[in-house]
C-alpha cells in the first residue's frame, strides 16, 4: 500500500510537470494564441495590472486571459479523460467496439455541440505542438513497452514490413491517386504527383492500437502480434520521414531524377541517424541512472528527459526523431530498470503509459471534434478512390511482401496471419495529425484532411469493429492458454519446458551468432559501465531488485484488478478486461481460481515460440531470471519468519553461484558426492523406495528432486572459497544438531512420506537453503520447528 | 564438416571393440533421421579409415550405408555434442548437461537430463544422444518409410510417452498423485500454498479420469494421459526443426 501511495504521488508530480510543460509550450507555440500578456511573468502580475483608472484596490478580480490557454488545455484533457473513464465503466462496450471508435464518437458529439453554438475548437493542434508534445509520449510508450525478445526475433519481418511496406503503400497509393486525378470528371487535375505522394504517405501510416487490443484479447500468435506492433511503430517513423520529404518535394517546382536518389540517401541518413542518436542517448541515460541512487525522487525524470532530449536533438538535425526516441527507450530500458529502484520503475512505467494514453485520447477526441468543426472539401471521386486504394494497396502489399519474407522466417506467416495483417491496417492518430498539420501552402489541404478523416473513420469504425469477430471466425493461430482443462494445461506447460530444455541441449540458439556476441559484449562491457552494481555480485543484487520490482508489480496488479506477471506488453486498460473475461468463461469459481493460480505462477516458458521451432530463440535473460527470482523469493519467504537480518540473506544466496561444473557436493565429504552422482541414477529406478536408508549423510543431502547442480547458474563469483570453507563446518555442526533426523526410523513409510521426509531434512543443511527454497519449504513439515536452530548457528 | 562425424565414428569403432552391436545401435539411431541424402561421406569414410576397413568390411553393407545417411543435422548435433563434452571423453555425463546454463534454470531440467540416461547408465554416447533427440525431430519432410520399419521415434505416441516418463519417475506406468504434485511444485515454485497444489493435482487427476471414462484410481495412466492430450497438437508443439 505504501508503494502505491508513493508511486501515485510521483505520478501526480510528473503529470503536473508534463502538464505544465505542455501548457507553457502551448502558450509559446500557439501563434494565434490570444494576444495575451507575456506569459512568463508570474511575480509581477499585480504590478503589470496598474489600473489606469484610479480605483481602489480590487477585492476580487478575474484574470481569465492570463490562464486561458493552460486552463483550456487542461479542461480538454480532462474532458477527453472523462470520456475514457465513462465508457470503461461498462466493459462490454470496449470489448466489442474499440476505444478509439468511442473516443471519436464522443469527439463527434462534442464537435456537434460546438458547431451548433458556433464555437471554434482551440487551435491547439499545430504542427509543432503535435510533433513536440503529443507524438513523443505515444512513441515512447510503444518503444518502452516493446516486447523485446519477440521483436528481435522478428526484426527482419518487422522492418521489411515497416519500411518496404510503407514505401510500397505510399508510392502505390500516390501514383494510383495521381492517375485518378488525370480523369477530368473528378475535377482534381490540379493535384500534382508530389502532393499525391505526400497525401499517400500520410494515409499509409497505420496505427493499429485498436487492433492490438483485439489481438491481445483473443491472444493471437506472437508472430502476428509483434509484426503488427513493430510495423505500427516503425511505420510511423517511416511515414514521418516520407512526409517531411514529400512536403519538401511538394514545394519544389521541378523534381529531377537526381532528387530521387538524394531522397533515398536522405531516407537512410534520417533513419539510421535517428537510430544512432537514440542508442547514444539510451546509453547516456543508463549511465546517468547509475548515479541516482541517492536522489530517488527524480530518478524517473531522467528517463523522460533523456528520451525527450533524444527526440528533440534528432528533430534538431532533422533526422527521424521517432526512431531516436524508440531506440532510446529500447536501449535504456534494460539497464535503467536494473539501476533504478523498483518504485521509480513502477512510476516510469505508469507515467509512460499515462502520458501516451492521454496523448492518444486527446488526438482521437480531437479528431472527432475537428471532423465536425473544420471546413471540408468534399470530392466523392477522390474520397472513394482513396479508400479503395488504401485498402487495395495494403492487401496487395501483404500478399506480395509476405511471400518474399516468408522463406527467411522460421515460422512462416500463413494466409490467415496475412489476412490479419492486411485487415489490421487501421489508420489513426498519426495520419490525422499529419494531415491536419499540413502546411497551408498546399492548395488542396482541406480535401486531404477530409479524405484522411474519411479513411480513418472508415477503417477505425468498420475494420476496427469487425476485426474481432473476423479473427475469431477464421480462427487465426493463437497462443491460447485458457479454456483448457487444468490437466492439459499442466501437461502442456510441462511439454514446453521440456522443449526448451531439449533446445538448450541441442544448442539451437547458439547459431544466433550476433545475439550471442552481443550478450557477451553486454556482460563484459556495457553492463559494467552502465549498471551500478555490476560488480561480480550483480547477479544477486539484480535479482533482489527484480524480485522487489516484481512484488511491487504484483501489488499493483492486484489493485488494478488482474494479474499479469509480464506487465511489459499489457496496457493498463487491457488488464481490466482480462479480469472481466475469465469470469464469463468459467462458471465454477474454484476452477477459475485454479487456472489463475496456474497461469500466474507457473514458471513461464523461456521462449514461448518454442512450439513453432523458432531458430532465433536465444533464451531471454529476463525469463531465466524469473525462475531465479521465484526460487529466490521462496528463500526469502522461508527466512522471513525467522529473525534473520536481511543482510545475511544475500550471503546465503551465494550458493547460487558456484562455478559451473562444480557441484556443491564436491567440497563435501565424499559420501555426499557419490550420492549426488548416483541419486539421479537411482531416481531412474524408482528412487525413493530404494534409497539406502542407513546412509545417514545421504538423507540430509537428498536433493532428490532438486539436485544441487541446479545452482550452477551464475558463474561470476570469486567468493566461493569463502563459502566452501564455511560449509563443511556448518554441515558438521548441523549434523550433530539434528536430533530429529529420524530417517532410520522411517523404514516402512511410503514413498510419499519419504519424500516429505526429505523435504524436511533438507532444510537445516547449510548448502540447501538456496535449493530447498523450492516449494517444499512451506509445504511440508513444520518449518518453524527448525528455523530457530538455523538462527542459533548464525 | 563431415570429417567431424567420421572422426567420431572412427573413434567410436576404435574405442569400443564390440563392433557389431554398437554399429547397429549407431545405425539405428541414425535411421531416425531419414530425411537425408546419401552423400559422398561413405567414400570419404572408407578412404580415411582404411585402418578400420577390415573391421568395417565385416559389417553389412547396409550398416555402412546407414551410417552414410548422415545429414547436416547430425553433423550439427555432433558438433554440439562435442562442445558439451568438454573433456573430450566421447560421452556425456550429467554434469555436462548441467553445465548448460539455461538448462540448469529449467524447472524440469533435471527430469529432462534424466531422460537421456537409460536406467543404470552414467554416460550418454552420441548415438543415444541422437536417439533421444530424435523424438523431437520435425516431421515435415519425412520420407515415406517402408512399412517394415518400426514406429519412428517422433511419432505422436512416442513423444507423449517421452513426456509421460518425465512425470513417471518410478516407471510404474502411472503418474501417481505424488509424482504429479512433485512436478507441480517444480513448475509452480513457492507461490502456491500446499492446499492449492493439492487441489490442483486433485482436479487434474479427476479430469484425466473423467476424460477417459476410466477408473478413479488417483493416478493418471498413460491412456488417460494420451486421451487428455488429444486436443493438443503434439506434433506441432513437440518438434524442433534442427538446425543444419
Amino acid at each position: 500500500m505504501d508503494t502505491m501511495d508513493f508511486s501515485f504521488t510521483r505520478q501526480a508530480a510528473a503529470f503536473l510537470i508534463v502538464c505544465s510543460c505542455l501548457c507553457v509550450s502551448a502558450e509559446v507555440s500557439t501563434p494565434a494564441g490570444v494576444t495575451l500578456l507575456p506569459p512568463v511573468q508570474p511575480e509581477n502580475g499585480p504590478q503589470s495590472y496598474p489600473n489606469a483608472k484610479k480605483s481602489n484596490l480590487p477585492v476580487f478580480t478575474i484574470n481569465y486571459s492570463r490562464i486561458q490557454i493552460p486552463f483550456e488545455i487542461t479542461l480538454w484533457m480532462l474532458l477527453a479523460s472523462f470520456a475514457k473513464v465513462g465508457f470503461h465503466v461498462y466493459h462490454k462496450i470496449t470489448i466489442w467496439v474499440p476505444e478509439s471508435c468511442l473516443l471519436i464518437s464522443i469527439g463527434l458529439i462534442v464537435g456537434g455541440i460546438m458547431y451548433s453554438v458556433h464555437e471554434e475548437p482551440p487551435a491547439v493542434l499545430s504542427n509543432s505542438v503535435f510533433f513536440l508534445y503529443i507524438l513523443p509520449p505515444m512513441v515512447l510508450e510503444s518503444g518502452y513497452f516493446m516486447p523485446t525478445r519477440p521483436f528481435f526475433e522478428n526484426i527482419g519481418t518487422v522492418f521489411w514490413f515497416a519500411v518496404v511496406g510503407t514505401l510500397w503503400n505510399s508510392i502505390g497509393i500516390g501514383i494510383s491517386l495521381f492517375g485518378i486525378c488525370q480523369i477530368e470528371a473528378f475535377g482534381v487535375q490540379d493535384i500534382n504527383l508530389q502532393e499525391n505522394l505526400l497525401f499517400a504517405s500520410i494515409i499509409s501510416a497505420v496505427d493499429p492500437v485498436a487492433v492490438l487490443t483485439v489481438f491481445e484479447d483473443v491472444s493471437v500468435n506472437e508472430q502476428l502480434y509483434i509484426v503488427v506492433f513493430g510495423e505500427c511503430l516503425f511505420n510511423d517513423a517511416v511515414t514521418v520521414v516520407l512526409y517531411n520529404m514529400f512536403s519538401f518535394v511538394a514545394e519544389m517546382p521541378v523534381v529531377e531524377p537526381v532528387d530521387v536518389f538524394l531522397g533515398m540517401a536522405r531516407f537512410l541518413v534520417v533513419g539510421l541517424g535517428g537510430m544512432g542518436f537514440g542508442i547514444l542517448f539510451g546509453f547516456v541515460a543508463s549511465f546517468t541512472t547509475r548515479f541516482t541512487s541517492k536522489v530517488r525522487e527524480i530518478e524517473p525524470l531522467f528517463i523522460f528527459m533523456y528520451s525527450y532530449l533524444a527526440y528533440l536533438v534528432a528533430e534538431l538535425f532533422a533526422i527521424s526523431s521517432i526512431m531516436a526516441i524508440v531506440c532510446c527507450a529500447l536501449t535504456m530500458k534494460y539497464y535503467v530498470e536494473e539501476n533504478v529502484s523498483q518504485r521509480s520503475c513502477t512510476t516510469i512505467r505508469h507515467v509512460v503509459k499515462m502520458l501516451s494514453s492521454i496523448s492518444e485520447t486527446v488526438i482521437f477526441f480531437f479528431l472527432g471534434v475537428v471532423t465536425i468543426t473544420t471546413e471540408h472539401e468534399w470530392n466523392w471521386g477522390y474520397l472513394l478512390f482513396t479508400l479503395l486504394f488504401a485498402f487495395i494497396w495494403r492487401s496487395l502489399g501483404v500478399l506480395v511482401l509476405i511471400p518474399i519474407i516468408n522463406p527467411f522466417r522460421t515460422i512462416p506467416l500463413n494466409l490467415k496471419d496475412q489476412f490479419g495483417l492486411a485487415y489490421g491496417g487501421l489508420r489513426g492518430a498519426i495520419s490525422f495529425a499529419l494531415a491536419f498539420t499540413l502546411p497551408e501552402s498546399i492548395v488542396r489541404k482541406h480535401l486531404f484532411v477530409t479524405a484522411t478523416i474519411a479513411v480513418i473513420l472508415f477503417t477505425v469504425f468498420l475494420q476496427g469493429i469487425s476485426i474481432r469477430p473476423l479473427i475469431e471466425l477464421i480462427n487465426v493461430r493463437r497462443t491460447n492458454r485458457k479454456e483448457d482443462l487444468i490437466n492439459v494445461e499442466i501437461h502442456r506447460r510441462m511439454m514446453e519446458h521440456t522443449m526448451t530444455g531439449i533446445e538448450d541441449i541441442c544448442g539451437q540458439w547458439s547459431h544466433f551468432y550476433w545475439k550471442d556476441k552481443f550478450m557477451k559484449f553486454n556482460n563484459r562491457f556495457l553492463r559494467r559501465i552502465l549498471i551500478r552494481d555490476s560488480r561480480p555480485e550483480s547477479g544477486i543484487v539484480a535479482l533482489y531488485k527484480k524480485l522487489e520490482l516484481q512484488n511491487a508489480m504484483e501489488i499493483l496488479d492486484s489493485v488494478s484488478g488482474d494479474i499479469s506477471s509480464a506487465p511489459a506488453i499489457v496496457s493498463l486498460h487491457e488488464e481490466k478486461k482480462g479480469s472481466a473475461k475469465p469470469m464469463k468463461k468459467f462458471l465454477a469459481k474454484d476452477l477459475n481460481n485454479m487456472h489463475n493460480i496456474l497461469s500466474k505462477n507457473m514458471y513461464s516458458i523461456r521462449q514461448r515460440t518454442v512450439a513453432y521451432t523458432n531458430k532465433h530463440a536465444l533464451p531471454n535473460e529476463s525469463q531465466n531470471r524469473e525462475i531465479l527470482i521465484r526460487r529466490h523469493s521462496s528463500i526469502r519467504r522461508s527466512f522471513r519468519p525467522g529473525s534473520f537480518q536481511s543482510t545475511k540473506v544475500p550471503k546465503s544466496q551465494k550458493y547460487f553461484s558456484l562455478p559451473p561444473g562444480q557441484s556443491l557436493g564436491s567440497k563435501f565429504p565424499s559420501a555426499r558426492q557419490s550420492y549426488a552422482d548416483d541419486h539421479e541414477a537411482t531416481s531412474e529406478v524408482g528412487y525413493p523406495l530404494r534409497l539406502p536408508q542407513s546412509n545417514h549423510p545421504r538423507c540430509s543431502t537428498s536433493g532428490a528432486v532438486m539436485p544441487l547442480h541446479r545452482l550452477n547458474t551464475l558463474n561470476e563469483f570469486p567468493s566461493v572459497e569463502v563459502l566452501n570453507e564455511k560449509s563443511p563446518s556448518h554441515s558438521a555442526s548441523q549434523d550433530s544438531s539434528l536430533p530429529d533426523c529420524h530417517f532410520s526410523t522411517n523404514n516402512n513409510s511410503s514413498a510419499d512420506d519419504l519424500r516429505n521426509e526429505e523435504g524436511e531434512e533438507q532444510r537445516p543443511l547449510p548448502p540447501s537453503p538456496a535449493l530447498v527454497a523450492e516449494p517444499r519449504n512451506n509445504t511440508h513439515g513444520n518449518p518453524l520447528l527448525r528455523r530457530p536452530q538455523w538462527n542459533q548457528k548464525k | 564438416m563431415e570429417t567431424a562425424l567420421i572422426k567420431y565414428l572412427c573413434r567410436f569403432i576404435k574405442n569400443k571393440n564390440t563392433k557389431t552391436d554398437n554399429l547397429i545401435l549407431f545405425r539405428y539411431s541414425f535411421t531416425e533421421w531419414p530425411d537425408v541424402k546419401e552423400s559422398s561421406i561413405e567414400a570419404t569414410f572408407l578412404q580415411k579409415s582404411s585402418r578400420h576397413r577390415l573391421m568395417l568390411s565385416s559389417l553389412t553393407q547396409s550398416a555402412v550405408l546407414c551410417v552414410s545417411v548422415s545429414s547436416s543435422h547430425l553433423l550439427r548435433l555432433y558438433e554440439r555434442f562435442e562442445s558439451l563434452d568438454r573433456e573430450n571423453r566421447g560421452h556425456l555425463r550429467k554434469e555436462d548437461f548441467q553445465a548448460v546454463r539455461e538448462l540448469s534454470m529449467n524447472p524440469v531440467g533435471d527430469r529432462i537430463i534424466g531422460s537421456f540416461f537409460s536406467p543404470g547408465q552414467e554416460t550418454v554416447d552420441f548415438p543415444s544422444f541422437v536417439q533421444v533427440l530424435a523424438h523431437f525431430r520435425h516431421t515435415e519432410n519425412d520420407r515415406i518409410r517402408d512399412g517394415a520399419q518400426k514406429e519412428p521415434a517422433n511419432s505422436t505416441a512416442r513423444r507423449l510417452k517421452f513426456v509421460f516418463q518425465l512425470y513417471d519417475q518410478d516407471r510404474d506406468g502411472k503418474i501417481s498423485r505424488a509424482e504429479l504434485l512433485q512436478v507441480l511444485r517444480e513448475m509452480l515454485g513457492m507461490q502456491v500454498t500446499e492446499e492449492q497444489l493439492q487441489s490442483i493435482a486433485e482436479r487434474a487427476i479427476q479430469e484425466a479420469n473423467q476424460e477417459a471414462n476410466q477408473d478413479k484410481d488417483d493416478a493418471i495412466s498413460f491412456d488417460e494421459f494420451r486421451k487428455s492430450m488429444e486436443k493438443v497438437n503434439i506434433d506441432h508443439k513437440m518438434s524442433i526443426r534442427f538446425l543444419e
